[in-house]
């Protein structure tokens, strides 16, 4: 269960921008996270709804879009959604393949009171 | 009331990586070689590592950073070998992160060879974390079972090194060792692969061997 540890890095990106912006406080949030973030979008949600109570996102809601795994072989150019993350060319077999997304989790956009 | 939407585009471990790439850059710079080991509880790191400093050569200096939930246990052990060792007790924390190790950075002596960072006995959460080392390697026993690599995929394929450890059970257990790298080396066909028993000695001459040859390629890549 490290996506405590995840949401209170969001709860200081949030607080860093909410400051820039001089808001009151923050009442959307939307994350896109990477299947292969390692955290499950279900248990972030559970965390941020335990982090956000008496804070200036009390009241906010989470929105998370899931990103599949995307790869690119390096050998034919073929870009492949991997779902099995058996990280084979499927097309020319070629085992060198760069992940294009799917591992990063982000802090999109957010929506805030002013 | 004005509602407005503000568009940030970051990374929610941006602030670990930065942490993370910081200590990479400084610890290679000491032409330190960095290792960030993960296992599940009880796969063998300590034994390992125990292991490991018994047979490095005496102009080759370690030292080892504990990570566990509870207990100096771990670092008492490194420390009754003659090595220097921290214990990081998290008191709950899943995992290390990139600012534990930056605490402790100015306590690290600069004449080191090799730094190990012995990640809490976890095989999900400590796969997110950067630690700011070289090398990471995940080690899989063999009373866990062969199929574990698709099971918890990403400690595998953030890893550039596999070791299969407690090989010497093998004759006891349903666990094919083939079959557990043919597993790990489908999700990341990069893994080098070590099979070891760290109480009978088998395979730890090669890990080190392999330890040896990396810390001395990084040495030249930073020259």
């Amino acid at each position: 269960m490290h996506e405590l540890s995840v949401v209170a890095n969001l709860f200081e990106i949030l607080e860093d921008k909410l400051k820039d912006q001089k808001g009151k406080r923050v009442c959307y949030v939307k994350l896109k996270v990477g299947l292969l973030s390692g955290v499950v979008p279900e248990l972030l949600k559970t965390a941020f709804d335990i982090y956000k109570k008496d804070t200036f996102a009390e009241d906010a809601e989470l929105d998370i879009t899931e990103v599949p795994c995307k790869v690119k072989c390096q050998e034919c150019g073929t870009i492949a959604i991997k779902e099995d993350y058996v990280f084979i060319c499927a097309t020319c077999g070629s085992t060198n393949m760069t992940t294009l997304e799917g591992t990063d989790m982000l802090l999109e956009t957010m929506e805030i009171e002013i | 009331m004005t509602k407005k939407e503000v568009l940030v585009l970051e990374d929610l471990l941006g602030s670990n990586k930065k942490i993370a790439a910081e200590i990479r850059t400084k610890l290679a710079d000491k032409g330190i070689l960095t290792i960030n080991l993960m296992s599940s509880p009880g796969a063998g790191k300590t034994t390992l590592l125990e292991s490991i400093s018994e047979r490095l050569s005496p102009e080759l200096k370690m030292a080892v950073i504990e990570g566990d939930i509870e207990t100096e246990r771990d670092a008492e052990r490194i420390r009754a070998k003659g090595i220097q060792a921290w214990q990081i007790i998290t008191g709950g924390a899943c995992h290390l992160e990139a600012k534990m190790i930056g605490k402790l950075f100015s306590e690290i002596p600069p004449d080191l060879d090799f730094l190990f960072i012995e990640n809490v006995g976890n095989l999900v959460c400590p796969a997110g974390f950067d630690l700011g080392e070289n090398l990471r390697c995940v080690l899989l026993s063999t009373p866990e079972g062969d199929d574990k690599p698709k099971k918890y995929p990403k400690a595998f394929i953030t890893s550039q090194c596999l070791l299969i450890t407690k090989t010497d059970l093998v004759p006891a257990l349903p666990f094919d060792i083939e079959q557990a790298k043919k597993e790990a080396l489908e999700i990341n066909p990069k893994l080098e692969v070590f099979a070891i028993s760290a109480l009978q000695g088998q395979g730890i001459d090669l890990f080190v061997d392999y330890l040896i040859q990396a810390l001395h390629k990084q040495r030249r890549d930073n020259a």
